[in-house]
């Protein structure tokens, strides 16, 4: 990361920042503008969500954040980082370092165990076995599923898959998670689970999430700010204030 | 990733689609299996060609005869060497010098006379040489039957095929089938030959008979330096009679009885250089030829080279086995190109197996791309995973191309029994060849990889991630 390019932060406390950002595709011979013009601050330790009906640009936004994606125009600076500018390598150790996503469908690989689901970002920053196996029990025991270490996803339910998927997305001390319609496949109870985890993280380690959803109604629980996208343009941005206690 | 991650990684996702890539592993297998084959045929052939003209003598041996000897003759290195009369004396001296050479492990006079044999009281002649003890591995020696020589100054003899016949009077008319040599060595094993023959004797003054019966003498006196010609009779003992001829490289003035080298030098039979060196006030023997044994056929050349410069002439047949090497060279360059094809084509059936792959594990890329994972990771990952099916698909070959070898040289072996021939074993599988067939699987696995590893790193992770 050392080779990163550092943009001056326009306040000390802030996380991510994008200005004017684009990602359009072309499909034939039509442009299809995913999202076209967002700008947006999110200061560090904000819980966000980003809110919209289906095509709205809110996964693409959060790919942009990711470093999974690149901008068409804009930029996005996040850790004063100007992630455009950034390498193929450096995105990759970006997002091993600085970023820890969780998906709608888990994305665990289902022929490792989930210890080893676990600590593969660890191998990827080639930290030592032995370290690597006690983060990794110890990120597992964190999120509730001490005694399934061994098992394969497909023997877990949606829940504990999720909170596999959690526990890997920590397991590095990332400083941003970002969470891609985190309950969409679990039922509501798994769901109010998995939300506390998240907002427990927030608030515990002072991580700053970015959470993509399109049910208000979470958002609203446990968002401290909503931004409301439409046609990959950014239509409203309120701060909110979460529940107190999540009920289910 | 570290090293040991990737490997263990790459093994983890072999074993996922165990029945495709093992498919793809033996795919390669067989492919190193034909390369081992083909190329072990080629070295056991030449290790065998080579053991059997080692042991034929040809290719160890010069034969170094003074230049005196060429008188005459008009050729080349006599016309830009040193005037043959004045050259130097192949004699006991220059025989020690060539024996201490480095390489060269024995040097000994070609002693070879035509004298009288009686059996049975019946003469005949015939031409003699001696041989060193070593001459018992010599492949001429093959099928004979008595043994040979019990020691180097042993009074016995070993006969030629043909000269048995003779003695027995039993030579076949021309065109009829050779007789079995068992069947003529059993009467002639163990039965005393008498050979007669002149002796060269050092003084003027007639010696005391050595021999038994010395029937004549004569004497010269020359310049000063004189000697006698004592005829004499030596008892000798067939032990062997040789079913091939060891000296068929002579042509018309081969042997057909040969005695130990030792006892051929103790008889100081008189030999046609001795008129020539009269003048030569040393009673040291003179050799009209030696044969120098070298260690190494490899080093005929240098020590031709050595002995030429002692100032004789010399001949070996090296330039025959330069040939052979050449000939071997292209055999195997032709079987490694067979051999490699069936590897080449198990090559496509990685590049099919790891595209395959990218294609089922698009998905898994991508998380890996998600989590951390760079190009670079993802590439190592594929690599690795051709560079396993590599080398185990090679440690596979080996042993399969050796079992193929095996099975062939077994199978030949019983055709060879059934023709009566000797077995052979002509097939070889060097370390080298293990090591060179797993690291050429290795690197053509790698090649292999190269397209699908390249292209699973160029995913687009978000395109991944979205892929079902």
């Amino acid at each position: 990361m050392t080779t990163a390019p550092i943009v001056p932060a326009s306040s000390t406390t802030e996380a991510i920042r994008s200005e004017n950002v684009c990602r359009h595709y072309r499909m034939g011979d039509t442009v299809i503008r995913a999202v076209d013009g967002v700008s947006l601050e999110v200061p560090a330790g904000q819980f966000v969500a980003l809110l919209g009906s289906s095509g709205s640009g809110k996964s693409s936004m959060l790919n942009l954040i990711a470093g999974l994606d690149t901008p068409t125009s804009g930029s996005v600076i996040v850790q004063n980082r100007e992630l455009a500018k950034l390498s193929r390598e450096e995105l990759a150790k970006y997002r091993l370092h600085v970023v820890g996503m969780v998906f709608q469908s888990f994305n665990l690989i289902a022929s490792m165990t989930l210890i080893e689901n676990v600590e593969l970002p660890l191998r990827f920053a080639e930290v030592d076995r032995g370290q690597r196996e006690s983060m990794a029990r110890e990120a597992l025991e964190r999120v509730g599923l001490k005694a399934r270490v061994h098992h394969r996803p497909s023997e877990l339910s949606g829940g504990e898959q999720q909170r596999a998927a959690l526990a890997r997305a920590l397991i590095n001390r990332p400083k941003l998670l970002l969470a891609d319609e985190p309950t969409g496949n679990l039922d509501s109870h798994t769901g109010t689970e998995i939300m506390n985890m998240l907002r427990g993280f927030n608030r515990q380690l002072g991580m700053t999430v970015v959470m993509v959803t399109h049910e208000r109604g979470l958002a609203e629980r446990y968002a401290q700010r909503m931004v409301f996208l439409a046609d990959g343009k950014m239509v409203d941005d309120r701060p909110n204030r979460p529940a107190p206690e999540a009920q289910s | 990733m570290k090293l040991p991650d990737l490997t263990e990684l790459a093994l983890r996702n072999l074993r996922e689609s165990l029945l495709r890539n093992s498919l793809t592993t033996v795919g390669i297998s067989v492919g190193v299996a034909s390369l081992v084959a083909m190329l072990s045929l080629g070295i056991g052939l030449q290790q065998m060609a080579s053991r059997r003209l080692v042991k034929s003598g040809l290719f160890d041996t010069i034969i170094a005869s003074s230049r005196r000897e060429m008188r005459g003759m008009g050729r080349e290195e006599e016309r830009n060497g040193p005037i043959p009369g004045q050259s130097r004396i192949l004699d006991e001296a220059a025989r020690l010098e060539i024996e201490g050479m480095p390489n060269v492990s024995e040097a000994y006079p070609d002693i070879r006379f035509a004298t009288e044999l009686r059996f049975e009281d019946k003469p005949h002649l015939t031409t003699i040489s001696a041989l060193p003890q070593s001459a018992k591995g010599n492949d001429s020696f093959d099928g004979m039957q008595g043994s040979f020589f019990s020691s180097d100054t042993a009074p016995e003899a070993i006969l030629q095929k043909s000269f048995a016949e003779e003695l027995l009077g039993k030579t076949p008319p021309l065109g009829a089938p050779d007789p079995n040599v068992a069947d003529l060595a059993k009467p002639l094993l163990g039965k005393e030959l008498t050979m007669r023959y002149a002796q060269r004797a050092a003084s003027l003054a007639p010696q005391a008979a050595q021999g038994s019966d010395p029937d004549s003498n004569s004497g010269n006196d020359f310049a000063g330096v004189s000697y006698s010609v004592v005829s004499r009779e030596q008892k000798l003992e067939i032990v062997g009679v040789s079913d091939l001829d060891p000296e068929s490289m002579r042509g018309p003035t081969r042997a057909k009885v040969f005695l130990p080298l030792k006892l051929a030098e103790s008889l100081h039979v008189m030999q046609p250089t001795d008129l020539r060196e009269l003048s030569r006030d040393s009673d040291q023997p003179v050799y009209s030829s030696i044969s120098v044994r070298v260690k190494n056929p490899a080093q005929i050349q240098v020590v031709e080279d050595a002995i030429k410069k002692m100032g004789f002439t010399t001949f070996s047949i090296a330039d025959a086995s330069r040939g052979l090497r050449q000939f071997f060279g292209v055999l195997y360059a032709f079987l490694g190109i067979f051999g490699s094809l069936a590897l080449m084509v198990a090559s496509i059936g990685i590049v099919n197996t790891l595209v395959m792959a990218i294609l089922e594990r698009r998905r898994e890329i991508g998380i890996m791309k998600a989590i951390g994972a760079s190009d670079a990771d993802v590439k190592k990952l594929f690599f690795a995973e051709a560079g396993a099916m590599g080398i185990l698909g090679g440690m596979l070959g080996v042993v399969l191309g050796w079992a193929i070898g095996q099975l062939i040289n077994f199978g030949t072996n019983i055709y060879l029994k059934r023709q009566s021939l000797p077995a052979e074993h002509f097939w070889a599988v060097p370390w080298w060849l293990v090591g060179f067939a797993i690291g050429f699987a290795f690197v053509v696995s790698l090649v292999s990889g190269l397209y699908p590893a390249g292209r699973a790193a160029r995913l687009d992770p978000v395109q991944a991630l979205r892929y079902e």
